[in-house]
């Protein structure tokens, strides 16, 4: 098993290296580039040279790539066109509210699709089923935004209850304060994460009650509940589990809708700006930045899946 | 207790039928059965010929869309017509236990040999832990599996498939039931090891005293095993009598096609295999009369009207044709000759 | 005529879902309904960009059926023109994601060797970026407008499709009429149009469906954030945007598109699964 993950592992860093260089070279196709934010019209064609040569530029591609994959490693993100902050200090500023949004959604989300689903499938066609299947199905084909709207229009506007913008009140630092504006974007994320797990989870429940050991369990006197917490429970449960893994670029770019809608200070509303602004440096940061998450992320989901599913364990 | 009652099985006039969607399937249409201690029954029959969901009617196993009526169910002297379900279920797995044919899927893939095996046990005995397992141990020894102990920490898939089987057979064991029901044990099996599970199966029957019910398609499995056999087809059925009876002096126009389908060694080989022409019939648009009537030699008008009553012809043998045994040897010897004129006729020209 | 008999036996499943599942049947009707909208809509008495600055705003009345926009346009008109680019946004983006994800899906399957292996990792790659970041990224560099859009769209969604196929291409040319027709001397290419494509049809067609519900809401999400179509053409999203200033003042023009999107969405799924009822007997047909 080691030797699998270790194989894992080293297949996934080409797999990197291939998208930072198409990264890389997709904003180097880019109609504009970054010494236009740094110049004006006005300097002289030295000057332009000048900078051209302190940032790099005037180098060959592959060296300028070098030079940014270098500094990507160190942590220098390079700066932004348009207001010239440093994306490494952006960020760091900013995923940390991406994440205090996303992981209580997500687990939330995780735990309530697993409850439902194996609910519903162990009911199969029966009203509870109905019931959950069909908020599932429509909870796919609602878009994420407009259940913001909705939502802020009734616990906003209607109701004036909650705050829709934003994380803290200006000037007010409590708890309570954040609270109220966490409710809302927690909520619609929550629901927009709950119906992909649970339809997963119940058609997995599903086949399982369909397989012949659950006969076999009851023609050796298991009871339903039995049949549930002791069989069919962990079955389903082991793969959902190692799906965890790939939830991991949920936690930055999970949310670019949900933070849009309610300004909340995270990635989405960063990327948004910065793609509405043409930012090169700041989009090819987060291109990079999430993709490595789902490189990671898959990987980390083979690799419990390894640990977890003893028929691959002793395989491999 | 257990002296006192010698009936293992008895059931009058079952029927399963399925409901999916809007249509009805019956699968057994009205079967009855009686089993004494001490027998070892089979009950045979091509796919579909509900063979299978009897006895899992028996057993209360089939799904929810399933309704089994029948006048009589009772297995040991108890009454399973008006028993609770949770009576029914602690009787699943202690007084009788059933294995299956695919012993690739019978165990969840997920947990260890030992795992099912101590479940089993103290769901139906109160034992500690340490004691299942050692219960748990000398089962697996029973039926012959090597070193049970460090098999019992294995994952199903780590075992082959005649291991699985015995497993299944230990932990059918593990509670000392009276009645096992194999359906179709070995089908899945490689022929070596077919072999192998059916002794295993006729040696715990004497030793553990337990009373075997083999379901299967194939006529030549039992010869060596069953005493009793229960041919079934259409859901119905039609032939029941001791092994002897059933291999010298079939009655039913099926039992003789599933006899003519079997390889025999002593006549030389000389003799050709005749497989049965057909289909087996639909169950969801059953025809009105004899189900075999359109696959059967002798059918005639009559055939088609109403199933055929049961003709008991010995104190153990019956069967449900209209012809009689000796009838159907006369047609038989008829037609040969006329076949064998025709083909001399042949020859002539 | 045993297929014959498979055929009608596949739309009495097909009906016998329909018999049980009103919101099967909801679904038909309001794409046909919806459809036919779309494809009439220059036909019938609308003005999507009359604009009226007497009645800016104006709550559904008889009038104006479903309210005036910000500017006093037609809502119900706004709804349907909007629902024409929506859809045909989902149609193009579906066709073109499938011509792309069958020819790479069939070829990789097909050759499978170095040709698969190159394949597949262009698939990883591009599987590894997160779909919306890397829809967005991509329409940056496209001018903003209805065929960029469709563009960006098809060209990033085939991988899944692509995958299915494969692997069903990949389980497929091993069965003997193929091998038959390999060793008969059939070209590569009759091989794949005559035998392999028409083989895959049924996840084609089922994985068509679903490609056109994901792009409708990819559309509606990418316009919703302003780079997708822009003014004065309209979508759903497109309109949800500019509701979304208008949300305390007119929550009908929130509502309605909204309401749109998530019927369509919902309404292609099922037919998606219906037609899976069609193709894959088994999956419904489970006695056990």
């Amino acid at each position: 098993m080691a030797k699998y993950i270790v194989k894992r592992i080293l297949s996934a860093i080409p797999l990197l290296l291939i998208i930072t260089i198409i990264c890389f070279f997709l904003i180097n196709l880019a109609p504009y580039d970054a010494i236009d934010s740094m110049t004006t019209p006005k300097m002289s064609e030295e000057l332009v040279q000048m900078i051209r040569e302190k940032y790099g530029y005037d180098q060959p591609v592959y060296i300028q790539y070098i030079r940014w994959l270098g500094g990507l490693l160190n942590g220098n993100f390079g700066y932004s066109i348009v207001n010239g902050t440093n994306i490494f200090d952006d960020l760091v500023s900013r995923i940390p509210n991406t994440i205090v949004l996303v992981l209580p959604a997500y687990l939330a989300a995780y735990i309530i699709s697993i409850v439902l689903g194996l609910l519903a499938g162990s009911h199969k066609n029966k009203r509870l089923d109905k019931i959950i299947d069909g908020y599932a199905s429509l909870g796919i084909a609602m878009p994420t935004f407009w259940v913001a709207m909705l939502l802020i229009y009734i616990f906003g506007y209607k109701l004036g209850l909650l705050p829709i913008l934003g994380m803290h009140t200006v000037g007010v630092d409590t708890t309570a304060d954040f609270l109220r504006h966490f409710i809302l974007p927690f909520v619609v994320l929550t629901l927009s994460f709950i119906p992909d797990n649970l339809r997963y989870v119940r058609s997995s429940t599903i086949t399982q009650y369909s397989e012949d050991y659950v006969m076999v369990q009851r023609a050796f006197g298991a009871s339903k509940g039995e049949i549930m917490f002791k069989h069919v429970c962990k079955n389903v449960l082991l793969p959902v589990i190692t799906k965890l893994g790939m939830a991991l670029p949920t936690l930055v770019t999970g949310a670019v809708i949900t933070e849009t809608v309610f300004s909340w200070p995270g990635v989405g509303p960063y990327f948004i700006k910065a793609i509405q602004g043409m930012d090169y440096p700041i989009i090819m940061v987060v291109l990079v930045l999430s993709s490595t998450l789902v490189i990671l992320g898959n990987l980390l989901s083979d690799i419990l899946y390894c640990i977890t599913d003893p028929r691959i364990r002793k395989m491999r | 207790m257990e002296n006192k009652n010698h009936v293992i099985l008895d059931i009058e006039n079952l029927t399963a039928a399925f409901q999916i969607h809007k249509s009805r399937v019956v699968a057994v249409r009205g079967v009855s059965l009686y089993m004494e201690d001490g027998d070892i029954l089979a009950i045979v029959g091509e796919s579909g010929s509900g063979k299978s969901v009897t006895m899992k009617s028996v057993m209360g196993i089939l799904g929810e869309n399933a309704q089994v009526k029948a006048d009589k169910l009772e297995v040991m002297g108890k009454d399973l017509l008006k028993l609770s379900e949770k009576e029914i279920r602690s009787m699943r797995g202690s007084d009788m236990a059933m294995i299956f044919q695919d012993p690739m899927t019978a165990l969840n893939p997920l947990k260890k040999i030992g795992q099912h095996m101590v479940e089993v046990i103290r769901r139906h005995r109160k034992v500690t832990k340490k004691e299942a397992e050692e219960i748990a141990v000398e089962m697996l020894k029973k039926v012959g599996i090597p070193s049970p102990e460090s098999r019992m920490n294995q994952y199903p898939h780590e075992f082959s498939g005649g291991m699985r089987q015995r497993v299944m057979i230990a932990m059918a064991l593990c509670s000392q039931p009276r009645l096992l029901i194999a359906d179709e044990p070995t089908t899945a099996l490689d022929v070596t090891i077919q072999a192998q599970i059916l002794q295993l199966l006729k040696k715990l029957s004497v030793e553990e005293k337990m009373n075997i019910i083999l379901i299967t398609h194939d006529l030549g499995v039992v010869a060596s095993l069953a005493r009793k056999i229960a041919v079934m087809y259409g859901g119905l059925i039609m032939e029941q009598g001791t092994t002897e009876e059933i291999f010298y002096h079939p009655a039913h126009p099926y039992t003789r096609a599933l006899l003519h389908a079997i390889p025999k060694c002593e006549s030389g080989c000389r003799e050709r295999l005749e497989p049965i022409p057909g289909h087996a019939p639909s169950l969801a648009d059953p025809p009105a009369g004899c189900p075999f009537v359109t696959r059967c030699s002798f059918a005639c008008q009559e055939c088609r009207k109403e199933i055929p009553k049961m003709k008991q012809y010995s104190e153990t043998q019956r069967a449900r044709c209209i012809f009689l045994p000796e009838q159907l040897d006369e047609l038989r010897d008829k037609r040969q000759k006329a076949d064998r004129k025709e083909g001399e006729d042949h020859d002539g020209k | 005529m045993a297929v014959s008999r498979s055929k009608k036996r596949r739309i009495e499943n097909v009906i016998e879902t329909l018999k049980h599942d009103k919101a099967a049947i909801i679904s038909i009707i309001f794409l046909i309904v919806v459809i036919i909208l779309s494809l009439a809509a220059p036909f019938l008495p609308l003005e999507p960009n009359k604009t009226d600055i007497a009645h800016m705003l104006n709550a559904p009345s008889v009038h104006h059926w479903f309210g005036t926009d910000e500017v006093g346009r037609d809502y119900l008109a706004r709804v349907i023109y909007g629902g024409r680019i929506s859809l045909l946004v989902g149609v193009l983006a579906m066709l073109m994601s499938v011509c792309i994800g069958v020819t790479i899906g069939t070829v990789s399957g097909y050759f499978g060797g170095i040709i698969d292996a190159i394949l597949m990792r262009i698939v990883d790659v591009m599987q590894s970026i997160p779909w919306l970041v890397l829809v967005t990224v991509i329409s940056i560099f496209f001018k903003q407008g209805l065929s960029s859009i469709i563009i960006v769209i098809g060209f990033f969604s085939w991988m899944e499709i692509s995958r299915l196929v494969r692997a069903e291409i990949m389980s497929i040319k091993e069965r003997e009429y193929i091998l038959y027709a390999e060793f008969s001397g059939v070209s590569r290419f009759l091989i794949i149009i005559r035998h392999l494509i028409p083989a895959v049809l049924p996840t084609i067609i089922i994985a068509a469906t679903t490609s056109i519900a994901n792009a409708i809401m990819t559309e509606s999400s990418l316009s919703f954030l302003g780079i997708g179509i822009q003014e004065p053409m309209s979508s759903w999203g497109k309109l949800l945007q500019s509701a979304q200033s208008n949300l305390q003042n007119a929550i009908y023009m929130a509502i309605i598109p909204g309401l749109l999107i998530m019927f369509t969405i919902f309404a292609f799924n099922k037919l998606g699964n219906l037609i899976r009822i069609y193709v894959e007997p088994r999956v419904t047909d489970g006695t056990k």
